[in-house]
């Protein structure tokens, strides 16, 4: 396919069209290829002073260094505690808004439910972040509510055990509206003379829920949850770094940010990018099983 | 559907009701609790613990000591430059990439294409691309907010399907008629994928407007600062001192209270006010992303 031939002709009636591409080229090549090239620091003990090339090779000792240590079991059960809990508790909630919303017969009100659920998508991670702060600190209205019901008022991003229950809630209050828009779009595509078929036999709403419309939305969930278990390992730092302080490390840190902060505050930049390396090679082994699955079970993938 | 509800039914149809009204509540109720907070009278804000339903008393020395602040100003001036300036660049070069990608008869289309998706699913990692950045000499340059995201892959995707779904009997008769492809793109497919382009504006404009890592660690320059990392420092890290500077130590404390709540509302609301006039486009862009392309 690829003979001189071709080359010269596909050449000869494209190159305008590759001269175009030059800018996006420029980009994947320095801002993605470039990088990759970096990451063989991860084997080097790197000296900014050396650069790359100069600095002497150590072979897999960050790597050791790093599952050897005490942060190996800590980072990665936290991932795990964390992305399953988001799993469990984070991936049912826009699908039980979707069916909520489409069981509501005046347009309307569906129409002012979507538009306000979908809102705290838009609000910056910066700004949930400081509200969460604001909120569950001691004298927030959060706490005020606990004393309320008899609690006692504290300051619950200090304790470790509330770290990953803040993080999901928090992550659930503002993605389960958006979240809901493609179930809410496959249960429009459902056709309606089912329901009407199903309730001249006989069968009641929760019934035809059970036998109609989850059914029809089955495969959007399988996909969407396989492709959800191809991230468990791919947890971003930025909400963690804005929510975690030294004494919820314990239950808050992930390998992310982990890498974020040996890297950029500890300045260890060959462990760190060994950290980071161990994380993005389980997550694209990750990805490319969930995507051959769901090519298998349901005939739709990501490439 | 024309079918007699039973008693449960509309039982059920209440309990919906008030279900979605609560969540609704739930949702809606912290952002209205930060307009309450920062037009509250700032000493009696400070005393007061728990639930606000208006504002406590009426007071706007919040908004009046955020926008005092230089450092207000000049992120939001910077902010504005980057979201303006991102997203044209980002647009460009993300059409150029999908009207690569969808036209056919291009012989190194395909294995292109396999090295541009790979790109979403493994990267060299922050430390690398910090580098980088430092090589290019982008270090404390509001450039690096903008060259490093000029393409994110997932909207690209995006943008090549809906690109694919333009008939290729209009590029082809206009190829005769003897237009270039630069023609073609911008007079042709971009003015016919405009749902598209707007999806792909909205989805940039937001990422930018938001965002806020990659200025910590690339810019060093306060002056150069976007909004979201004013922002940061003064809800995060707590860091009031440098805008209430001025004020006597007591009133200081209770205005960098609702100050806080003041600088929220500033931030957020343009996004807040240009979303419902967008939403008719959100159904499209997740569903085009949620296809494969």
């Amino acid at each position: 396919m690829y003979t001189k031939k071709a080359i010269a002709k596909d050449w000869r009636r494209n190159w305008k069209l590759y001269l175009l591409m030059l800018p996006v080229f420029a980009f994947y090549i320095i801002f993605c290829y470039k990088p990759m090239y970096g990451i063989i620091i991860a084997f080097k003990d790197f000296q900014p002073g050396l650069g790359i090339m100069q600095s002497p090779w150590i072979g897999f000792e960050n790597f050791i260094e790093f599952f050897t240590g005490n942060y190996f079991t800590r980072t990665l059960s936290n991932t795990l505690i964390i992305s399953i809990s988001n799993l469990v508790f984070g991936f049912p909630a826009p699908i039980i808004l979707a069916l909520l919303i489409n069981e509501v017969v005046h347009k309307s009100f569906a129409k002012t439910v979507q538009t306000i659920t979908y809102m705290p998508h838009f609000v910056s991670l910066v700004v949930v972040c400081g509200l969460i702060r604001t909120f569950v600190a001691e004298d927030g209205i959060i706490n005020y509510i606990i004393t309320f019901f008899g609690g006692e008022a504290s300051n619950l991003l200090q304790k470790p055990e509330a770290f990953v229950p803040i993080y999901i809630i928090s992550g659930i209050w503002q993605e389960i509206g958006w979240g809901s828009i493609i179930y809410l779009a496959a249960l429009a595509g459902v056709d309606q003379e089912l329901y009407e078929a199903a309730s001249i036999d006989g069968a009641g709403r929760l019934r035809q829920t059970w036998s109609i419309t989850l059914p029809s939305i089955l495969p959007t969930i399988i996909t969407l949850f396989i492709l959800r278990l191809g991230q468990m390992m791919n947890i971003g730092f930025e909400k963690i770094i804005l929510l975690y302080s030294p004494m919820t490390y314990e239950t808050a840190d992930v390998i992310s940010s982990y890498t974020y902060r040996v890297g950029l505050q500890e300045f260890r930049y060959g462990y760190s990018t060994a950290v980071g390396l161990f994380n993005s090679v389980i997550n694209f082994v990750l990805i490319f099983i969930a995507n051959t699955i769901s090519r298998k079970v349901n005939d739709t993938s990501l490439w | 559907m024309a079918i007699k509800k039973t008693p449960q039914r509309k039982i059920f149809e209440i309990c919906n009701a008030i279900v979605l009204i609560l969540l609704m509540i739930v949702t809606f109720y912290p952002l209205l609790y930060v307009v309450f907070a920062s037009f509250s009278d700032p000493t009696s804000f400070l005393g007061y613990n728990g639930l606000l339903l208006k504002p406590l008393g009426f007071s706007t020395a919040a908004y009046a000591k955020a926008f005092e602040h230089p450092l207000i100003i000049s992120s939001y001036l910077n902010t504005i430059f980057i979201v303006v300036v991102g997203v044209v660049i980002n647009i460009l070069l993300t059409s150029i990439a999908a009207y690569f990608l969808s036209r056919r008869n291009i012989l190194w289309q395909r294995p292109i294409a396999f090295l541009i998706i790979f790109t979403m699913y493994f990267s060299g990692g922050l430390i690398p691309l910090y580098f980088t950045i430092q090589d290019l000499h982008l270090y404390n340059s509001i450039w690096s907010l903008i060259l490093p995201v000029a393409i994110n892959t997932f909207n690209l995707m995006i943008m090549r399907t809906g690109f694919a779904s333009i008939p290729h009997s209009l590029e082809e008769s206009a190829t005769i008629d003897g237009a270039g492809h630069f023609i073609i793109l911008f007079r042709i497919v971009l003015p016919l994928a405009m749902p598209t382009v707007a999806v792909m504006i909205l989805y940039y404009g937001v990422y930018h407007w938001n965002s806020w890592f990659n200025a910590s660690i690339f810019l060093k320059d306060q002056a150069k600062y976007p909004l979201q990392l004013v922002l940061r420092s003064i809800l995060i890290v707590n860091d009031t001192s440098a805008m209430t500077s001025g004020v006597d130590a007591g009133s200081q404390l209770a205005v960098s209270e609702t100050l806080k709540y003041a600088v929220i509302v500033v931030a957020t609301l343009p996004i807040l006010c240009v979303y419902p006039f967008l939403q008719k486009y959100f159904v499209k862009g997740v569903m085009i992303g949620a296809v494969k392309g």
